[in-house]
């Protein structure tokens, strides 16, 4: 994974939640972030979506389970676009 | 409000004001207590970066703001509804970005999923409760008409053309109920056409088909919204296809998240609603002042000469004659056009009068500012000249460096980013929601020419010795009425839209007015205006209210391209004269001073009111009417009309 599509998600993050980026690592998730509920997902999907212009299937969404799988995601579909 | 960068060039300051860094700077300055330029970075950051997580950081530090912001009176509160069949909430945090940076502070309710019907039937709702000052009714066709959206096969025309009408009557008797019961603004969606019909190119040759009814039941709505006052409808049909239905939509989202809506054009649907909120709220823009120079025609008129500029019916001038329509248009919704440009004056006039492309000309203008100094002061005087304050001023540059002066000179201003691409430049007026009106008064639609009679007014005013000698030239008439039908909206919108000379600055919606009206106690006039150079239409507005003995001022106010020619003394006059007739022995009102409206701070005195109370800054003021001496003006000719026109609106 590269560094930049981490540091990507994590701003993404950073503004979703509501929580400084240097808080948030890739094992964050809904267990260790309060915010991250149901309807903070879906504005962290729109949000991946929009920045990457990549479209996420239920699957995908049901997947993302912390920061790390987010930006695994991101690539996978990056990289299967090109 | 000092701004450390305002003398960097834009070049050197866009290193520092990426998004990144504008977030970074953002949370310091809030951090140093330093609020006002954290708000503009803060617009600054929305406008460089509209996406959806950059609206979750920006609502998060405008409610930091809030409290701060709030008691400088630097955004306007507005309180919108949302009534759905779908999932909105990602819109909101876009949708209060969006308005922030129009200057209003946005708190929204979103209503259960589909639960509208009771909301606007049952007066205890959530939604009245809430109190909003506006409401959208965002219902998608398959929740609004499930029969036509999905079974429409099945249909016999009869049944299918009775379920149309069924869907019709239903918006009609809660938009009755919802009227009955609040005076908000109310916004509703139009319903989408499907992209597909069942029964494919069928299904368009014949007018009952499956898109014909959904087009007929729009119409209805449409017939129906025109009945109600502040009842507005949206044309959700077209909104899709102005993005393109196979764009705008995400069917795995609709089917896991119920949001129909894809990623990328949820800020459309934000923009949309702000089009209708920046006027409901009075941010709107009052005049735009254009650049002349690769703005208004391409190529630099000083160098490239009359024939050398671009401008006309071919390529690439017709990019320039698109944005002059678009100017056009404006205007003929009553903004006026300005011009502010560094030119030699003559070398731009003689392209303003005589180049054969041109479709604005001079007399569109009621202010130019043709000359070296720098923009902002040009900007100041334009504001000056044409009475309006800064914030009515709109400024459309093709310049970066200009805007970015504009914008750290004069925050008050709305700046319009232009596009790199010519032929984008008029799709940019045209999307600017600070143009957006949702009524137009015949005062809108001659205002030019009104502004230019006002100039030949303040040159007639410097030839006479005394005032008295200058009212008597103008030979003024005016026509005292109360409130109609006719004239609701106009005084609805100068409620809202007067600044300077008003008293107490309420602001009303036409149904606010209209419920007034039909009490007994509240008496509202209107004043129309006109003299030897011209009419200035409908300009003031007084509403008062009897109490016992007395009669109670609640809203005065005059327009200000009439102050100081005592208009507004006859106004009072008859206030008082009609108050006396219905047998009350004062005439009381209260001033409220706010940051604009200082011209009327001594009026009550100059008309021999006494001072009763203060309350803060605010104060009571009464007339004894038993020993009064107000009188209209003698070089006024008065029409008074006293029944008011009988109303035929709901």
């Amino acid at each position: 994974m590269t560094a930049s599509t981490f540091e990507q998600v994590r701003n993404i993050a950073s503004d979703i939640f509501g929580i400084p980026a240097d808080k948030i690592t890739a094992e964050s998730s809904p267990e260790t972030i309060e915010n991250w509920d149901s309807m903070q997902h879906l504005n962290l999907v729109l949000a991946i979506e929009e920045k990457f212009g990549v479209q996420l299937d239920p699957e995908d969404i049901e997947a993302m389970k912390n920061i790390d799988a987010v930006a695994t995601l991101v690539e996978k579909l990056q990289s299967a676009a090109r | 409000m000092s701004d450390s960068t305002s003398n960097s060039t834009p070049d050197s300051a866009s290193a520092e004001r990426n998004p990144s860094n504008l977030r970074a700077q953002v949370d310091r300055l809030i951090a140093e207590g330093a609020f006002d330029l954290a708000a503009r970075r803060l617009a600054e950051l929305w406008r460089r970066d509209p996406a959806s997580g950059t609206a979750s950081f920006v609502t998060l530090r405008i409610d930091e703001l809030r409290e701060k912001l709030r008691d400088r009176l630097t955004l306007t509160k507005f309180k919108l509804a949302i009534l759905r069949s779908f999932t909105v909430e990602p819109i909101v945090p876009l949708l209060r970005a969006e308005a922030f940076a129009y200057g209003i502070d946005l708190e929204v309710h979103v209503g259960d999923f589909n639960t509208y019907v009771q909301d606007m039937l049952d007066a205890q709702s959530p939604l009245y409760r809430f109190a909003p000052n506006a409401v959208v009714l965002a219902v998608r066709t398959d929740q609004a008409a499930p029969e036509l959206w999905r079974d429409f096969a099945d249909l016999a025309p009869e049944a299918a053309q009775q379920a149309a009408e069924r869907v019709v009557r239903g918006y009609e008797q809660w938009i009755g109920a919802f009227r009955k019961h609040s005076q908000a603004a109310l916004i509703v969606h139009s319903l989408e056409r499907p992209s597909s019909p069942s029964l494919g190119v069928l299904d368009d040759q014949s007018e009952a088909g499956q898109s014909g009814l959904i087009r007929q039941i729009n119409r209805d709505l449409r017939r129906i919204a025109t009945g109600f006052h502040g009842v507005y409808s949206l044309d959700y049909d077209a909104l899709v296809a102005r993005h393109g239905s196979e764009h705008w939509h995400d069917e795995r989202k609709w089917l896991t998240a119920r949001l129909p809506i894809a990623a990328g054009y949820l800020l459309q649907m934000a923009r949309e609603w702000m089009r209708f909120i920046v006027p409901l709220s009075g941010r709107t823009a009052k005049v735009l002042v254009v650049d002349l120079d690769n703005t208004l025609w391409g190529g630099v008129i000083g160098e490239d000469g009359m024939a050398g500029i671009k401008v006309g019916a071919e390529y690439p001038g017709a990019a320039y004659q698109a944005l002059q329509r678009a100017l056009l248009d404006l205007s003929r919704k009553g903004i006026l056009l300005a011009v502010c440009s560094k030119n030699n004056l003559d070398d731009a006039m003689e392209a303003l009068e005589n180049h054969p492309g041109m479709l604005v000309r001079a007399k569109h203008f009621a202010a130019l500012r043709i000359n070296w100094t720098d923009k902002a002061q040009n900007l100041r005087e334009i504001a000056q000249e044409l009475n309006v304050g800064i914030d009515a001023l709109a400024f459309l540059d093709d310049n970066p460096f200009e805007r970015e002066q504009v914008r750290a000179a004069l925050p008050e201003v709305t700046v319009i980013d232009l596009p790199r691409n010519p032929l984008e430049y008029a799709l940019a007026v045209r999307n600017c929601a600070a143009f957006e009106r949702l009524t137009l008064s015949a005062e809108d639609q001659q205002r030019t020419e009104m502004y230019a009679a006002q100039k030949q007014r303040a040159g007639a005013e410097q030839t006479f010795q005394s005032k008295e000698d200058f009212f008597r030239f103008l030979e003024q008439e005016a026509e005292l009425e109360p409130v109609s039908d006719l004239t609701l909206a106009r005084v609805a919108q100068l409620t809202q839209k007067t600044n300077q000379f008003n008293l107490t600055t309420r602001r009303y919606t036409e149904p606010q007015i209209a419920e007034m009206a039909n009490k007994r106690e509240w008496h509202i006039f209107s004043i129309k205006v006109r003299d030897r150079f011209g009419d200035h239409g409908l300009v003031g507005v007084a509403i008062a209210h009897d109490l016992g003995e007395q009669c109670e001022v609640d809203t005065f106010l005059l327009s200000c391209r009439v102050i100081g020619r005592t208009v507004e003394t006859a106004l009072l006059a008859h206030l008082a004269e009609s108050a006396a007739q219905r047998g009350r022995k004062r005439l009381v009102g209260w001033f409220l001073p706010t940051k604009k409206n200082a011209p009327a701070r001594d009026f009550y005195q100059q008309h021999g009111f006494e001072r009763q109370e203060a309350n803060g800054a605010a104060s009571l003021w009464a007339l004894d009417l038993t020993s009064s001496k107000l009188r209209s003006p003698e070089w006024i000719k008065l029409k008074v009309t006293t029944e008011a026109t009988p109303g035929g609106k709901n």
